[in-house]
């Protein structure tokens, strides 16, 4: 019994360290890239912005402005998107009992990708004038249409007892939706230029008005698939078993494929397509936590934030001053990752 | 204490029927236990009143239809422990057991403290406190059939359905096991029914046993009722010899159908 406490104390102090974590990541990468203050110079720059606190950080008008218009809005999309893709690969994971998938193998993105397209084609000059923007909808619908397909897929061909057939459906979705979008944009060479720059993302020139366009989807998402940390765990025993013991399976499933897919949908229509980090960061919490969700979940959302955070910031540097794309840094960094998971789980299976 | 009720219930796949027509009463803390070849429609009978598969007919607890309870109340009346359980390897004991609270926990809600007190306490009577924070996958099969018993434990539910619930053990183990559910029966005022292939210890720990076989119900009774050579010949195909023990323990023994060479 003693024991059982004390190790539920020890569990605890994962929260706080991941916090911990994200504030270093945040003051990491508000310190480093182009223009702006003196890296030294930017703590002082941030207390100063803090309700009675006066410091003089010695940081011009200037300095002081691209700090907090230009790479301040950035850190923040950037933890933002993180925290958000890694939470939906988390619940995608739990909801489909597949450690492979994340929203990028699954085709959200690409279905997302798609609606976004289809609006560009329409006119995006019409759509722009109607009450609501229908941009981030379409995505959405795209990304929903996209995942659902890929669960059909994959359940026809036995997803549940090879969770391989699951990213297989994925790929298969993905190719198909990313060839209709080419297909799309053939027709119509006059959005290609639109289009692209919205599936690179516009993360390098991120502005508050972008966090406070993604925040509202972000916010009802992260709280929905956060909310039923404790039903995943009830879905490790699988399908049959969760529903004897009264979780309406079906429902959770729906529910949370919606939420995470809402979420996604809404940050790549700021960030473009950012892919891995929502199967990296959650392998990493599970591999250092356990493979719970009630510890999962949070700790995804501030880990993911604090992984993209850090992983922006070689992009503003490495070919300075043109921009890495944050994609490129994340694939680098996730493809060999996900080529040992996959092995690992080979070898588990033999 | 709850009794259970199965009237004309019939388990259909598509075209193949898996039990039809079943009629039975399981009175409030009895033991019944299905018996019959693979494939007679024992797992089906328990999975149809565990609410996992559809089911003609009606099945009743305390007099009240299954179909009109919600998922989360059937819960709580039916535990059921299939033959495989899916035991995730990095689960902890703790967390696994804890899973039996979920019908008594709110959609978005978290488990109260009276629900840890509670699967503390039936870890404890388990004797597998000391494996609390042990991870499922470094646990032995006896210790794992423990586990899970303990969680269809912590889901209070006066119905229990075990589904071959010692068909991994050694013979060690599966005493054990049966010794287990049989004095938390008597203790908790349990009704059981149970799917099992060894007849002897079928005989053994349940009240009344049920011969089903290609989905109908062909004989039902107490074990030397129902254990007789004749009848386990005709419906397994098999040559058997019982003997009864002086205490009423009905054996049941395989005999070679061919001469030794």
């Amino acid at each position: 019994m003693i024991h059982q406490r004390e190790r539920e104390t020890t569990k605890s102090w994962w929260v706080p360290a991941a916090c911990v974590a994200l504030a270093v990541a945040f003051l990491f990468g508000a310190m480093i890239g182009p223009a702006g203050p003196a890296w030294w110079r930017v703590p002082a720059e941030l207390l100063d912005h803090l309700p009675f606190v006066r410091i003089d950080s010695g940081a011009t008008e200037l300095q002081s402005t691209v700090l907090w218009q230009i790479r301040m809005p950035r850190v923040v999309l950037a933890g933002i998107v993180g925290a958000m893709l890694s939470l939906a690969g988390a619940s995608f994971q739990g909801v489909f009992r597949n450690p492979l998938v994340d929203p990028y193998l699954l085709g959200v993105a690409a279905g997302a990708g798609l609606g976004a397209t289809l609006i560009f084609v329409v006119g995006r000059s019409t759509s722009q004038s109607w009450p609501v923007d229908p941009l981030p909808l379409a995505a959405f619908i795209g990304g929903l249409l996209a995942v659902l397909l890929t669960y059909t897929v994959g359940a026809g061909f036995g997803a549940s007892r090879n969770p391989t057939t699951l990213v297989l459906a994925g790929v298969a979705v993905t190719s198909l939706t990313t060839a209709v979008q080419t297909f799309m944009l053939q027709k119509n060479t006059d959005v290609v230029r639109q289009v692209y720059s919205w599936i690179l993302g516009r993360l390098s020139s991120a502005t508050w008005g972008d966090v406070r366009l993604v925040l509202p989807y972000v916010v009802v998402s992260g709280a929905v698939l956060r909310a039923h940390r404790r039903l995943l765990d009830v879905l490790r025993v699988g399908e049959d078993e969760a529903q004897s013991l009264g979780a309406r399976v079906d429902r959770i499933r729906l529910t949370v494929v919606i939420a995470a897919t809402l979420g996604t949908s809404a940050v790549v229509s700021v960030s473009g397509l950012i892919g891995f980090v929502g199967i990296v960061v959650p392998h990493l919490v599970r591999l250092l936590t356990g493979a719970s969700y009630r510890r999962l979940l949070p700790l995804s959302i501030l880990a993911g934030a604090a992984f993209l955070i850090v992983a922006d910031v070689p992009g503003r540097v490495l070919s300075d001053p043109a921009e890495t794309p944050i994609g490129v840094v994340t694939a680098f960094l996730g493809a060999p990752f996900f080529i040992l998971v996959l092995r690992s789980r080979q070898s588990e299976a033999r | 204490m709850t009794s259970l009720n199965f009237e004309n219930v019939s388990v259909s796949y598509g075209e193949a029927v898996a039990v039809s027509s079943f009629s039975d009463t399981v009175r409030p803390g009895e033991w019944l236990c299905l018996i019959g070849p693979n494939g007679a429609g024992k797992s089906s009978l328990l999975r149809a009143a565990a609410g996992l598969v559809k089911h003609e007919g009606r099945i009743l607890v305390d007099g009240t239809p299954l179909n009109l309870r919600s998922t989360r109340r059937r819960a709580a009346l039916i535990a059921h422990v299939p033959q495989s359980p899916a035991l995730p390897d990095d689960m902890t004991t703790f967390e696994y057991v804890l899973l039996g609270r979920n019908p008594f926990v709110g959609y978005f809600g978290q488990e109260t403290k009276h629900d840890r007190t509670m699967v503390h306490q039936v870890l404890d009577r388990l004797c597998l406190e000391d494996f609390a924070d042990r991870r499922l996958g470094s646990l032995s099969g006896g210790e794992r059939q423990r586990i899970v018993i303990a969680r269809a434990l912590a889901q209070e539910a006066p119905i229990m359905l075990l589904d071959e619930p010692t068909s991994a053990l050694d013979i060690g183990h599966q005493q054990q096991a049966l010794e287990l559910v049989d004095t938390l029966r008597r203790e908790h005022g349990f009704t059981v029914v149970s799917a099992m292939h060894d007849l002897t210890l079928a005989g053994l720990y349940s009240d009344r046993l049920a011969l089903l076989h290609h989905g109908h119900c062909v004989a039902s009774g107490a074990a030397d009722e129902v254990l007789r050579a004749e009848t386990l010949s005709e419906f397994y195909g098999v040559a058997v010899s019982v003997h009864h023990e002086p205490d009423g323990t009905v054996v049941v023994i395989p005999r070679r159908t061919a001469p030794l060479a």
